[in-house]
């Protein structure tokens, strides 16, 4: 055994630190849960382990502390030390009105990531600050809102990490303030391919550059970029027979951005599209937009929108002159929440809805089910779909301190930027040179008694 | 490109009951405006409200789509009864609150505190029923959510779709409509509520009790956007605490195109904009086919602004003497 985990084990056994002290030291010294445990067993002290039958990783009964070993790159070892001072993280999203859910999950994922590796990270304590960017008014993210938290963390010297956003259009404002310091930014829910890279027909001109003015990248992310979700949905749709499409949007970055490139697979796969166009969120009917679009006779109609956006309404009208029989509605991510549903209400059954990742519900393995588990019982309901990237967001920049050291706001951003071999909830992944994740996927689900029911993995066209 | 006819009629019936229901707020805006000359900015709040409390009475009842039809229709004309109640009284304790206090402030004064009303209101339907839209419980089976009148009981063989909802929106609003228009010129309060309209400090000097007449027009444009929170709660299948502003917008632009002040301009404004913006989410697409539902607003106020250039007074605005 190695003498520095003999001499843990041995201040465990005369009491001169718990448990949670042991895996975290023990971490910091670069072992896994697992092989602490066996350690622990070759030692002679398994009977003082509160569940001896099984590995710290695959017990929901041991301490968080050594299932949180496990997520993340188990190459880099985790440092607990307090003393050079304090790093502190700050997230940005919507956390009120039709968000407050969603973003509460996200924040409570984060928080759990950070007590999970022992708030301390690279020689430093982390805090943490959830700040929100929707106001009272709309309920919606706001531009002015985004700008503020942004630089709330520029102004902020402790600030090292910013954790956010959920909406496109907020990052596509807060990523050039963090650009000029820079400061490391990293989003758990945001799609919009133009954040990060140029796709002709879905981005907009001078996308992604214009949100780069230092010329160097400060943002990654760690969902599926809107071009590979509206690529596979669109593949979907042509390969189950739907010709023709009618497609709607929201107006905002991501809406019109996943929108497009529904539209631009859809007519690459010889789809026909009968109309383009944004509707109006805060509209209190869709009658006429949605007869309009009826007497088209479309397959499919497809609606990119996030749910703050009144997409539940517009379906419920779309449904009450095209019957599902007749017409197919395919909705992306932002879509996928239990808000959706209820908005929705009747006419949701039968929706098609895709993710980019894997939903929590659908999180295999002991390492997801046991980070449900604890979530679950955190929120008292099954976490929101982008909580789990959160949590590993937040891990991410945790990591990168663990490297780092130092309280240096570029080399933790070439830190993160360099993650590779991270060992996620849902599989083992690392980000490319434009800031995405290396194996994205897209899962698609179908609305079924009020629930969103797997139909399986979809993947965007070939060639 | 053929014009559509039949096409045209299905918007036109779509514009007009979407109208009828801007038509009673923008009654509420028009009626407050001609005597206190205030645009109360709350008032689509106060329709929220209305459609909120209906939500709660509804559900309280319990009632299905297999309840008797005699329960549902009973239960509809209390909760109509209690909704018109409630944002009566809500939007008359907002003037005896702010708006009585700042009868003679700059009038900039009553706007701001309106504003914040709209707010606090909003904020309260956030706690009330929550951020996201609820779903009206389902009080018409599923085959007569769709059934259409034109050929189910007239056996006409058309594409024209004219729904029970678009009746019965229609139905209620009239009635209202008819109520109102009695109310205000063939009653002793209505004549009041004219005269106070017309000059305040003359209809004082005759012994017309100011205060009471302006709280009364308060509660009467607060009815009537409790009736409309309830119908839009049906006829739009949901509610949200953000419901108000659109319809709120909409209902004042109403108000200002027929002529503010003017009863029968609150309504030709409301019926226009209902229709208008159902032709320019639908109709006009398939004559400009980059067109699209985004255009909307912009027509809406785009007729506005055409109107007030050359006409400032409103559509039916030079009928001062009627003024409310």
């Amino acid at each position: 055994m190695d003498p520095r985990v003999e001499k843990l084990v041995q201040a465990f056994q005369t009491g001169a630190i718990d448990r949670r002290a042991l895996i975290i030291r023990a971490a910091a010294l670069g072992l896994s849960a697992a092989a602490v445990s066996s350690a622990l067993r070759t030692a002679g002290v398994a009977a003082q382990d509160a569940s001896p039958a099984a590995s710290p990783a695959a017990s929901p009964a041991a301490s968080p502390v050594g299932e949180a070993t496990l997520v993340g790159n188990p190459n880099i070892p985790h440092i607990t030390d307090t003393s050079k001072g304090v790093i502190k993280f700050y997230s940005s999203w919507p956390m009120i009105a039709g968000n407050e859910q969603i973003g509460g999950d996200m924040r409570e994922a984060v928080v759990m990531a950070l007590e999970d590796y022992g708030n301390a990270a690279g020689g430093f304590a982390l805090e943490y600050e959830a700040l929100d960017d929707a106001i009272a008014s709309t309920g919606n993210w706001d531009a002015g809102r985004e700008s503020e938290n942004a630089n709330t963390a520029v102004n902020d010297p402790d600030a090292m990490v910013y954790l956010g956003t959920y909406n496109s259009g907020a990052a596509a404002i807060s990523i050039p303030i963090l650009n000029a310091v820079p400061m490391a930014m990293i989003s758990p829910a945001n799609t919009y391919a133009g954040l990060t890279q140029a796709v002709e027909g879905v981005t907009e001109p001078g996308e992604p550059d214009k949100y780069y003015p230092s010329g160097e990248r400060n943002y990654m992310r760690n969902t599926v970029a809107d071009h590979i979700q509206g690529g596979a949905q669109a593949n979907w749709s042509v390969e189950n027979g739907l010709t023709s499409a009618y497609i709607l949007h929201d107006n905002e970055l991501y809406g019109r951005g996943v929108a497009a490139a529904y539209q631009l697979y859809f007519q690459q796969l010889g789809g026909e599209v009968l109309g383009f166009e944004g509707y109006q969120r805060d509209a209190p009917d869709y009658l006429a937009l949605a007869t309009s679009i009826a007497d088209r006779a479309p397959s499919v109609v497809y609606v990119g929108a996030v749910n703050t956006n009144n997409p539940g309404k517009l379906v419920q009208d779309l449904r009450s002159v095209m019957p599902p029989d007749q017409v197919t509605i395919v909705l992306p991510d932002g879509c996928f929440s239990q808000g959706f549903i209820d908005a929705a209400a009747d006419a949701g059954e039968g929706c098609y809805v895709t993710f980019g990742g894997v939903p929590p519900a659908y999180l295999e393995g002991a390492l997801g089910e046991e980070w449900v588990t604890r979530m679950e019982e955190r929120l008292g309901h099954l976490p929101d779909a982008y909580a789990t990237y959160s949590y590993e967001a937040a891990i991410i920049a945790i990591q990168a301190i663990d490297q780092v050291q130092e309280k240096d706001r570029a080399a933790i951003l070439d830190t993160m930027f360099a993650t590779q071999g991270f060992v996620g909830l849902s599989g083992t992944y690392g980000f490319t040179e434009t800031g995405d994740p290396d194996k994205p996927s897209v899962f698609l689900s179908q609305i079924q008694d009020g629930q969103f029911v797997e139909v399986g993995y979809i993947n965007p066209p070939t060639a | 490109m053929d014009f559509n006819a039949s096409l045209f009629i299905q918007y036109l019936i779509i514009g007009v009951a979407s109208g009828a229901l801007i038509a009673l707020i923008a009654l509420g805006y028009t009626l407050v405006y001609g005597i206190v000359e205030l645009i109360n900015f709350a008032h689509g709040e106060v329709f929220m409200m209305g459609a909120f409390l209906a939500l709660t009475v509804v559900g309280l009842a319990g009632l299905n789509a297999d309840s008797s039809w005699s329960s549902i229709v009973g239960v509809a004309l209390l909760t109509l009864a209690a909704a018109m109640l409630f944002s009566a009284l809500i939007n008359a304790g907002i003037d005896r609150i702010a708006y009585r206090r700042l009868r003679n402030a700059p009038r900039l004064a009553p706007l701001i505190a309106a504003i914040g009303f709209s707010f606090i209101l909003q904020n309260i339907g956030i706690y009330w029923l929550g951020a996201n839209p609820v779903t009206a419980p389902t009080l018409l089976p599923n085959e007569y959510r769709a059934f259409n009148v034109l050929t189910e009981w007239f056996g006409l063989d058309t594409r024209i779709r004219l729904r029970l909802l678009d009746i019965g929106v229609i139905g209620i609003t009239v009635p209202l409509l008819a109520f109102l228009t009695w109310f205000v010129y063939r009653t002793r309060t209505g004549k009041a509520m004219r005269a106070v309209a017309q000059d305040r400090e003359a209809a004082a000097l005759m012994g017309i009790d100011i205060n009471r007449t302006i709280t009364t027009a308060f509660l009467l444009g607060g009815a009537l956007a409790g009736a409309a929170g309830m119908i839009a709660l049906f006829y739009n299948n949901a509610a949200r605490f953000q419901m108000g502003f659109r319809y709120g917008l909409f209902a004042f632009t109403a108000a200002v195109l027929g002529g503010i002040g003017n009863l029968s301009g609150a309504v030709l404004g409301g019926l226009l904009i209902g229709v208008v913006w159902a032709l320019s989410d639908g109709f006009m697409k398939e004559y400009i086919p980059a067109w699209g539902a985004q255009w909307t607003p912009a027509v809406i106020f785009g007729v506005l602004v055409i109107v007030m250039v050359f006409k400032p007074s409103g559509l039916l605005g030079e009928q001062t003497a009627d003024k409310v």
